[in-house]
């Protein structure tokens, strides 16, 4: 079963029903839980850094998030959940993220529309079993005005906006994207499945 | 370069008590007033997002609207814009839960601003689009007035101006509809779209006056909109979607081309 953390306003619906669309249990997570029952954990991309840090931290899911990566089982963020994983954000305010990754969040550069919406292409610079049976020339589903400073180790993929902005990250068992695969149509649904196959 | 972010082409659904309305005409369906199978339909030929426009009048059918979107999440995996007399956060709320992605605001945004501000700090500027209905000054046709209430009502707003507003309160993105093109099919709105993309610095989607595909690479070539809107032309067939990508992209248009779906896999 995949859990699905909630931490508050926003669009949860789509990424549950995508992975129910492709035949995964799913359980929606409000607060810290049996961790056993969940064989990986989703961070969904909904909200703003500072607040979803409040409402993590409130119901006792940021030690559940960390107990969780150490078991070895695949931790995926989407959008803001990718984002969450890194150091700092600076959305609103300096706010300490899950800090699993190295890395800070911050705000697309200025002289673009903001946010960098719409559909985009993926560089991919490390090949990854994440990226198995896409078709040909994919575009993924982008919202965001915020990303990861700086193409790390961690990131797998790439897209342009600007700058490169990391579109894709994996270290070990965390995972990240920061466009919507649950908005990118088939092909963001086989991304979804390639990561349920790490299960 | 070969990353650019591509043009949306979005295909807009009225939808009266749960069923799509003006008419849809696919031909080989069966039931095109279902928007779960319309929905699917344009996802199918390459529709980059939906929009919703929900025309209900009382707010007892808007139950309807939410099981609605929840049935539309449920299989389609593209954007969903959902709009037509929103008028306060736990209806936004219980829309974006749903499974919506956007929610649009129009006459309840001029009547209420902090809607549009309250929207953005609540689910971020992202989910907020601002849908302005504008038709060109009578008196020295210079510029634009703002209209309300499915454009029966003139306000004192002119566009450039309360679109500089929307974009100040946070909306995240502008859906702009020309009074004057609004079913003319004589084409997009160029003047009134530059003036809109010069004053802001959000996403412009044009709507009002899509007749043929040219029309479409003309607001592409002419103007810095990010996404054109159409109605009828699509539900008729008027426009093909497959072939106005392939036409916009033969055209130097950075498009999301549909990915072959001949193979059975």
């Amino acid at each position: 079963m995949i859990g699905i953390i909630d931490y508050g306003a926003g669009n949860l619906n789509s990424i549950s029903k995508a992975f129910e669309h492709l035949g995964f249990k799913i359980e929606i997570i409000k607060e810290n839980n049996d961790l056993n029952r969940y064989e990986a954990l989703v961070l969904p991309g909904v909200g703003a850094f500072y607040s979803a840090m409040q409402k993590l931290k409130k119901n006792n899911l940021v030690s559940f998030i960390n107990d969780f990566v150490q078991t070895g089982r695949p931790l995926l963020g989407v959008c803001l959940g990718m984002q969450l994983l890194f150091e700092w954000g600076f959305e609103d305010k300096k706010t300490r993220g899950l800090n699993l990754l190295k890395g800070d969040v911050v705000k697309i550069k200025a002289g673009l529309k903001i946010p960098h919406m719409g559909w985009n292409d993926l560089e991919i610079l490390q090949n990854d079993i994440l990226f198995n049976n896409l078709r040909t020339n994919p575009h993924f589903y982008f919202v965001h005005s915020y990303k990861l400073m700086d193409v790390t180790d961690d990131v797998i993929a790439v897209t342009e906006y600007g700058d490169q902005i990391p579109a894709v990250i994996r270290r070990d068992n965390i995972i990240g994207f920061q466009f919507h695969p649950e908005k990118s149509g088939e092909n963001g649904l086989e991304l979804l499945k390639n990561f349920g196959e790490l299960i | 370069m070969i990353n650019i972010l591509k043009k949306r082409i979005i295909p807009c659904l009225d939808i009266k008590d749960g069923r799509v309305v003006k008419g849809i005409n696919f031909l080989d369906l069966v039931d095109a007033g279902d928007p779960v199978v319309s929905a699917r339909r344009y996802n199918e030929m390459g529709a980059d997002e939906l929009v919703f426009l929900d025309i209900t009048a009382t707010k007892e059918k808007r139950k309807t609207l939410i099981g609605l979107v929840q049935k539309v999440a449920k299989e389609v995996f593209i954007p969903l814009t959902v709009g037509g007399g929103i008028k306060s956060i736990s209806e936004m709320n219980q829309i974006l839960r749903a499974g919506a992605d956007k929610i649009s605001v129009n006459s309840a945004a001029v009547k209420n601003p902090s809607l549009v501000s309250e929207g953005a700090r609540t689910f971020g500027s992202q989910c907020i689009v601002g849908a302005v209905d504008a038709a060109l000054q009578k008196n020295n046709k210079k510029g634009w007035d703002v209209y309300i209430n499915g454009g029966s009502k003139k306000t004192a707003l002119t566009l450039v101006k309360w679109v500089k507003e929307l974009e100040e309160l946070g909306a995240g993105e502008i859906l702009l509809t020309s009074m004057n093109r609004d079913g003319t099919k004589e084409g997009f709105d160029i003047d009134m779209l530059k003036a809109v993309t010069n004053a802001v610095n959000i996403p412009v989607i044009a709507s009002g006056g899509a007749g043929s595909i040219e029309d479409f690479i003309d607001v592409f070539t002419m103007t810095d909109v990010d996404a054109a809107l159409a109605a009828s032309i699509f539900h008729f067939g008027e426009v093909d979607m497959g072939e106005l990508k392939q036409r916009l992209a033969k055209n130097n248009i950075p498009v999301r081309i549909q990915e072959s779906s001949d193979c059975n896999e």
